[in-house]
């Protein structure tokens, strides 16, 4: 047998948190037992919330990534009502919040007032679900880019504003069960056509760098959020944080439903820098949509007596888009 | 303290909320039996060892097999591997290669000339054991570690049992044989050979032994009753294998006729092959339900062996045979068919199963043999109390791992009754099924294929057909370990809690979960990679 593998081979690779096969400077930052947890215990997020999963794993390596000089913005959101209510905090880093819509401004305060201090090497993140990124702190995000300001802007996409009872946001897929689209009428859920990926428009701005990732990834968030911090002006991820209530998904389910909306296509994990599309997270064994979309609730109605077989379609198609336009598809190396 | 303006409370953290009281279940770490663990008739703890391979430890890996199994390098030849059968990764792409990193770690030991640390403390208690293959000196090696002084006897003129005289040696070189026996010497074991007890309770008394353990191999091939003219040649097999490791080796013939369809048929063929003779084994019923390995069966014909299914001997003659053809029946028996053929043979080598020699059980009360086996207890221990038997002399399959596994379970017993005391083996972690893993964060890989002899080499030569893994890919193999039910640090728990709620204690120590702040909400279940935790109810 002359093809034995001379390859490396590490059991689980970086598929895992940490890998006690692999070098300490080439485990993630989650699997660090001096690891900063920015966001602590006690925070009172739901079970299984893939957002506080989310912005600690980012926050986290932001820490790692500067040195543990760094200060967050925060938008209004469930991020910061579960975080810091009054007078408690879960946070171990500086961290402000004003008003749900300015939390791009109030970062580029920050970040402003740092280089009048002469503070170079304090860095500034802004953070905020998806209802005050891409609908009511737009304007504030789309000038915080186009002045490219030194700030890393965060969006935690959760799909809907869970906080306030699940209403539907331009980033609410189509179809989907919100309090304000009911799956009534002829087209029922949210409709098709609507809505806006602020990723794609980060990137229109032609900012130094726009990434999007999943809690499903690791090693992936932490590669972009640290690649993020090696850029000054304006930076922008998006992460996808399922959540257990809004999407009526099981609290065990969080990372099973981020890796099944990756491995579909629902959500194109990639990179961009200036404006173009430099990577993409390949995916790694592709299932149809049906395997995200069948345990969510808040997808039910597509799937009863009769089930909805146009609108799934429809939505495959979406994924399909999807996987053309940022070459999910292709045999990239694996993180 | 003066506050700020409209602030009336000092800042706190939310440590002080204690989200550990939302929860109704929790989560807890277990350690599952991995099928490989539960299917091993010697009892290894191989996830337990490979983990060690895993890093690079050979030495710690061979130290953890040998705790369960002193024979690592002869396993890693001869035995079955069962436990690959069962394996779970089959079902993602192939087993792991248990057996290839078993084989790669007793090569190692010989290679660094690794050995057993004698015990610390002697008992005081002496033990004869009868018969120097695999179940006498796997009891031999274990007993030792307990700390008695043991005495082997065996008939024959060398150590190993049916290993050296019923395993061909291109399965298993009597270098490592050799070797595997005299590192078991090297602990303290007395060891005499030929010395055949005659009988045991005159051995026991002569030697003033406190406890016996019987581990006669079956060396008497059976017969049957062949219609054969006085010219016909007609030998047993295990007399063929044994007279290879003598000066004089077996005068067959050019055609040498195979009776019988098991291993050890399959493993005389092979020894004619590469003799230069032309083996046939005949054999009444089919392949399918041919009790020898199907490996064995696959390599004998691309070896060039012959083999005629469904016939049986019904004459023997100087140079020829009559076979009568045999056809199944509804219930899958074979009957004869009345059709007769001729094949040319210069001798019948019949191999039929072999019986154990039970002379030396004569007189012993309280002793029951039934269908050439001796009756033992749970404990193996027989109807005389202090003499406890195991390997071929007892009901079971007869193999080599089998043997070294009731050698193990015999000594626990063995020592616990020289202390008036009972062994209970530790109750058994549940089956880790594949369901409980979640593959998803395994790399992907294939079997690394062990190396097989060259064709035309193995049917002339007594080599080795199957090579050996060298280091890097013995390592690659034993990363493909899903490490089945048992925690391997991978650190998915401590990363994935939403909560901060797991606590990392540092390298081999594993986690502990925060129940203080644990919401209960089974992330760390879902996402853990091999099944090593599972979620409870609380009691509310």
């Amino acid at each position: 047998m002359s093809d034995l593998q001379p390859v490396k081979f590490y059991q689980t690779g970086t598929f895992t948190v940490g890998n006690r096969l692999l070098a300490p400077e080439e485990r993630s930052v989650q699997a660090n037992m001096q690891r900063t947890n920015s966001l602590n215990s006690g925070h009172r997020a739901c079970q299984g919330c893939g957002e506080a999963l989310g912005a600690r794993y980012a926050i986290d390596a932001a820490m790692n990534a500067t040195n543990r000089q760094l200060i967050a913005a925060n938008a209004t959101g469930c991020l910061e009502v579960f975080s810091t209510p009054y007078p408690e905090t879960s946070w171990q880093i500086p961290w402000i919040h004003s008003l749900f819509g300015n939390a791009a401004a109030v970062a580029t305060g920050l970040s402003a007032a740092m280089k009048v201090k002469g503070k170079k090497d304090v860095r500034v993140v802004a953070q905020g679900g998806d209802g005050g990124t891409t609908d009511i702190g737009f304007g504030c995000l789309s000038g915080m880019f186009e002045r490219n300001d030194d700030v890393l802007y965060i969006c935690y996409d959760n799909e809907a504003y869970m906080n306030t009872g699940v209403q539907r946001s331009s980033a609410t897929p189509p179809a989907a069960r919100t309090a304000t689209t009911m799956p009534l009428g002829s087209e029922p859920g949210a409709p098709f056509g609507q809505g806006k990926f602020v990723p794609a428009i980060a990137m229109a701005h032609e900012i130094p760098y726009v990434a999007t990732a999943t809690v499903a990834d690791l090693r992936d968030l932490e590669a972009k959020v640290t690649k993020a911090m090696s850029f000054r002006g304006a930076r922008y991820i998006h992460i996808l944080v399922p959540c257990p209530l809004g999407w009526g998904t099981a609290s065990h389910d969080t990372i099973r439903m981020a890796r099944l909306a990756k491995e579909t296509g629902m959500f194109p994990v990639f990179e961009a820098e200036y404006g173009e599309l430099k990577s993409a997270l390949a995916i790694r064994r592709q299932l149809p949509v049906e395997e995200y979309l069948r345990p969510q609730k808040r997808f039910a109605h597509l799937f009863g007596k009769t089930p909805a077989v146009e609108t799934i379609a429809r939505i495959q198609a979406q994924a399909d888009k999807n996987i053309r336009r940022y070459g999910l598809m292709a045999k990239e190396a694996a993180l | 303290m003066k506050k700020p303006f409209a602030i009336t409370l000092d800042p706190g953290s939310s440590l002080a909320n204690h989200t550990g009281s939302w929860r109704t279940s929790k989560p807890v770490y277990l350690d599952r039996l991995p099928p490989c663990n539960n299917r091993c008739p010697a009892g290894e703890d191989i996830q337990g060892w490979l983990f060690h391979a895993e890093s690079g430890d050979y030495e710690a890996a061979w130290r953890h097999l040998t705790r369960d199994n002193p024979f690592a390098a002869i396993m890693g030849r001869v035995c079955y591997h069962t436990c690959e059968s069962v394996c779970n990764r089959a079902q993602i792409d192939a087993p792991v290669g248990i057996n290839s990193v078993e084989r790669f770690l007793g090569d190692e030991a010989i290679k660094r000339g690794w050995s057993f640390t004698p015990p610390s403390t002697e008992s005081g208690k002496k033990v004869l054991v009868v018969g120097a293959g695999p179940s006498g000196m796997s009891a031999a090696y274990h007993l030792r570690r307990l700390g008695h002084a043991v005495t082997v006897m065996d008939a024959g003129p060398f150590m190993g049992g049916m290993m050296r005289f019923g395993i061909p040696k291109y399965r298993l070189p009597r270098d490592v044989l050799d070797a595997e026996m005299q590192r078991i010497v090297a602990m303290g074991v007395t060891v005499k050979l030929n010395s055949k007890v005659d009988n045991i309770l005159d051995s026991m008394r002569a030697g003033a032994f406190d406890a016996a353990f019987l581990a006669v191999g079956a060396h008497i091939g059976k017969r049957a009753a062949i219609p054969a003219g006085d010219a016909a040649k007609i030998v047993d097999a295990i007399s063929v294998l044994r007279s290879m490791e003598g000066e004089d080796k077996p005068m067959l013939g050019r055609r040498v006729v195979v009776y019988g369809g098991g291993n050890t048929a399959v493993d005389v063929a092979r020894t004619v092959k590469r003799m230069g003779g032309e083996p046939i084994i005949v054999y009444r019923r089919t392949r399918d339900k041919a009790p020898a390995h199907d490996f064995e069966i696959e390599e004998a014909l691309q070896e060039g062996v012959m083999i005629k299914w469904l016939s049986t001997i019904k004459q023997a003659g100087e140079h020829q045979i009559t076979v009568e053809k045999m056809a199944l029946d509804d219930k899958g028996f074979p009957q004869p068919t009345g059709e007769f053929e001729t094949l040319e043979a210069d001798s019948v080598v019949l191999a039929l199963g072999q019986d154990v020699d039970l002379g030396l059980l004569n007189g012993v009360p309280g002793l029951e043999v039934a269908d050439g086996v001796v009756k033992v207890g749970a404990n193996m221990m027989t109807g005389h109390a202090g003499i406890f038997a195991g390997g071929d002399m007892v009901p079971a399959e007869r193999n080599v791992t089998v043997a070294v596994g009731h050698g193990k379970k015999a000594a626990r017993h063995i020592d616990a009754w020289l202390r008036g005391a009972s062994y209970t083996a530790p109750p058994k972690h549940e089956l880790a099924q594949f369901e409980k893993l979640n593959t998803w964060y395994y790399s992907d890989a294939p079997k690394t294929v062990r190396p097989m002899l060259d064709i035309i080499r193995r049917q002339s030569s007594f080599e080795e057909v199957q090579g050996g893994l060298d280091e890097s890919n013995a390592l690659f193999e034993a990363r493909r370990c899903l490490s089945c039910g048992n925690c391997f640090e991978c650190d998915n728990c401590y990363g994935v809690c939403p909560d901060n709620a797991v606590i990392k204690l540092g390298p081999g120590k594993r986690f502990e979960f925060n129940y203080d702040y644990c919401k209960g909400c089974g992330v760390c279940v879902a996402e853990c990679p091999c099944g090593a935790i599972k979620m409870e109810a609380e009691e509310l």
